[in-house]
């Protein structure tokens, strides 16, 4: 599986403007960040929360492991190697399935919202039956896109430091420290969240040499501990891919969910900062307005740039303060919705190992 | 830093009815003591012994020991019993880097660690001493489980006594076994020698995936109680109320499923990974055992090659008729015939003892094995038992999120 995702969708639609009912369209990586980067550049939607571009599939932890294993341990039984084969390719599948699932997030969320799914790229994206020929970004670009990142951090210096602009909104204002100590926060927690997925799965994959090595001495034994050794090397199997699904649920209900409030809080920073370069537009309009007025020149000119920056900043508060509070709802029933379900595993889990080692030690109490 | 009771091995595993023998006897080692200061510092550890087996004065008593009288005890049962085929339980390993720690005065967790793998090792360590019907007779044994002061082991200084045997042993044996072509009239004993070549490889092999089990489950633990930390912090930032108690009760979940692990994590290692590093050493005795029966035989043999010499030097002093070189070399055949008598009997005595030893080693080895197993897999219960615990209390935590 390479880098560049193609991803076929299929979309049920009830909006007018599409010409049939369902239709089905292929898609790579690159055209859905071109999809975003055109919503996040519309002046139309500085006052929304554009949803977080879906990640590149990251296969590289799981092509590393699989050059290891290729490089090959001589030590190892073929049923170890074809184990750990199994296991990689499960891994493999799954990533692409997950990076598939969170393409499809993004789209769901742009569907959803009452002003996004109105956008003309949106229709284009979704219905176009041809390649879109979203080519790479050329120099120019990129270098346009290094001097945003620059205004970017400029604008989070703005957003962090205030630099004498005052908010007169309480909302705001609590919005702006609460995201700001939060994307940090969630952000740890969704790194050390991938630790500890990692950290099962490395357990898992334990299992393999050692129920290996039990296979082999109870094949080797001629008194009671073969079965015993037989037995055990059969649990550790069984353990092996219970302790998995323990470690991809804790991936999919904890670190993704972490993940995507992380890069959705950024995206409500990211709003933040345009209302307050709008809210410091409007400030710089109120005094080249004064201005004028004393020098008695250019006023008219003065007097509609101020309005429309006013205009600007309020339509923008107004809309922020609804996407920052559908935001909170939004947060708050995913979070419920993923720490239920993950409490939920978490038992099913627990409950099917403890069977399983229940029947193990009745076998081993009842040999002789 | 001790590991949990629950996980500690019983004491009742002692009584055997191995060839119709009751043992009762219980050994301890508890209560590890600093003593002294610097680099001449050392561990003193409490050796307690119950017992209703007359030879013994008392019913109970303590002493206290250090480390290297364990390896003086070990060395001499070793030079007394080894070279007649009993297999002689061997000593815990010296650890240089382990014990400067210790005497150096760190007080972290790794030294406390280090301390309880050397006492529980002790403890494993004469309970199978004591176990040997043989060697519990030993009156070397019996001083040092009874008498209050023990002369100082010298020979273990530089290496342990055992160690030195063996070093001794390996390198006659390297030349021995180039040499040895032993007529092999008993098919029993290579058969077991193969048995335990392989017994013994594959043990090392699921000892090390224990090892990396162990230090995986401790990576698990630790990253736990960082996700635990984060996820209270998390909860602390959240601004909408339920959620933000939820957050806090999961970050307290975490804490208690990384102490969990941790438990689990010392079960993995004191049950399951230190049984198979004791019989991977308890094999090299038993590998040692045999080879001293080569050399016994190889003795044997050599004595009937110089009995056949002697006998040709006779042959040749009659031919040659000289009476007096005659006599000598009639005397010399009578010491050599009772050599060869002597090797043979020997021979015979160890290849029995053998047998008898490997036949109770493998009961033991199986009794062993299937007592840890279970143990071992009842601590795994046990974890997910409270796992279960854990997360049920969480699920109307999260529920309650409005």
């Amino acid at each position: 599986m390479e880098g560049r995702q193609e991803a076929g969708k299929e979309s049920k639609s009830c909006l007018p403007h599409f010409a049939q009912m369902e239709f089905s369209v292929v898609r790579q990586h690159e055209e859905f960040i071109w999809l975003h980067d055109a919503y996040v550049e519309n002046e139309e939607y500085a006052g929304l929360i554009i949803p977080p571009a879906p990640p590149r599939p990251d296969f590289e932890a799981s092509r590393e492991k699989l050059q290891k294993l290729g490089e090959g341990d001589s030590s190892i039984t073929r049923e170890e190697f074809a184990k750990m084969k199994q296991e990689l390719e499960a891994e493999y599948l799954a990533i692409f399935k997950k990076t598939v699932a969170m393409h499809e997030v993004f789209l769901q969320r742009l569907a959803a919202h009452p002003t996004l799914r109105r956008d003309h790229n949106f229709f284009v994206f979704l219905e176009y039956g041809q390649d879109l020929s979203v080519r790479g970004k050329n120099r120019k670009e990129l270098l346009g896109g290094f001097l945003r990142n620059i205004v970017k951090s400029a604008d989070e210096a703005l957003i962090t430091s205030m630099s004498g602009l005052k908010e007169v909104d309480d909302f705001f204002e609590h919005e702006r420290t609460f995201l700001l100590e939060y994307h940090t926060r969630i952000r740890d927690a969704c790194l050390r969240a991938d630790r500890v997925m990692h950290s099962h799965k490395c357990l898992a994959d334990d299992f393999i040499p050692l129920s290996a090595a039990l296979n082999s001495l109870g094949t080797q034994e001629v008194n009671q501990l073969k079965t015993s050794f037989l037995k055990l090397a059969e649990l550790f199997e069984r353990l092996r891919k219970l302790e998995g699904r323990v470690a991809s649920d804790e991936d999919l209900k904890l670190s993704d969910m972490l993940r995507y409030y992380m890069r959705d809080s950024q995206a409500a920073k990211d709003l933040l900062y345009r209302r307050l370069r709008a809210l410091a537009d409007y400030e710089n309009a109120n005094k080249a307005l004064d201005k004028a007025r004393t020098r008695n020149r250019e006023v008219r000119t003065a007097e509609s740039h101020q309005q429309q920056c006013c205009q600007r900043f309020e339509r923008l508060s107004d809309s922020a303060k609804q996407e920052l509070m559908d935001f909170k709802s939004r947060r708050v029933s995913s979070f419920r919705k993923n720490l239920i379900e993950l409490a939920e595993l978490e038992l099913k889990h627990a409950k099917a190992s403890t069977l399983l080692l229940r029947n193990t030690l009745v076998a081993l109490k009842g040999e002789p | 830093m001790s590991a949990p009771v629950i996980f500690d091995r019983s004491r009742e595993e002692i009584e055997e009815e191995a060839n119709g023998d009751v043992f009762d006897i219980e050994i301890g080692v508890s209560d590890p003591e600093k003593v002294g200061d610097g680099m001449n510092a050392y561990m003193a550890y409490r050796v307690t012994t119950k017992t209703s087996l007359s030879m013994f004065s008392k019913s109970e008593f303590s002493v206290k020991r250090r480390f290297s009288d364990f390896l003086g005890l070990h060395s001499k049962l070793a030079s007394k019993y080894l070279h007649v085929g009993y297999i002689v339980p061997p000593a815990p390993e010296k650890s240089i880097v382990g014990m400067t720690k210790v005497k150096v005065g760190k007080e972290d967790s790794s030294s406390t660690e280090f301390v309880e793998k050397r006492r529980a090792a002790l403890e494993r360590y004469l309970q199978r001493t004591v176990k040997h019907p043989t060697l519990l007779q030993d009156p070397d044994l019996r001083q040092f489980l009874e008498s209050s002061e023990l002369p100082r082991a010298v020979n273990t200084q530089a290496l342990s006594g055992a160690g030195i045997l063996r070093m001794v042993n390996k390198a006659a044996d390297a030349v021995n076994k180039m040499t040895i072509k032993m007529n092999e009239s008993d098919a029993w004993f290579e058969e077991k020698q193969q048995q335990f070549e392989n017994l013994d490889q594959q043990l090392r092999k699921l000892h090390a995936s224990v090892e990396a089990l162990v230090c995986h489950r401790k990576e698990l633990s630790a990253n736990t109680a960082a996700f635990a930390k984060s996820a209270a912090m998390l909860g602390n930032s959240e601004d909408h109320t339920a959620l933000s108690r939820a957050l806090s009760q999961l970050a307290e979940v975490e804490e208690k499923i990384d102490q969990l692990h941790q438990e689990q994590a010392f079960a993995d290692f004191y049950m399951f990974s230190e049984l198979l590093s004791d019989y991977i050493r308890l094999i090299a005795a038993v590998k040692g055992v045999f080879d001293h029966r080569m050399k016994c035989w190889q003795k044997w043999e050599d004595a009937q090659l110089t009995l056949l010499k002697k006998r040709e030097t006779e042959a040749k002093m009659m031919v040659a008729n000289k009476p007096d070189k005659i006599q000598q070399a009639k005397n010399e055949i009578r010491e050599w015939e009772a050599k060869v008598q002597q090797g043979e009997r020997d021979f015979e005595q160890i290849s029995k003892t053998i047998r008898k030893e490997v036949g109770r080693f493998e009961k033991e080895r199986v009794k062993d094995f299937k007592t840890v197993i279970i143990k071992y897999l009842e601590s795994l219960v046990q974890t997910q038992q409270q796992l279960i615990k854990y997360w049920e209390a969480f699920l109307p935590e999260a529920k309650a999120i409005a």
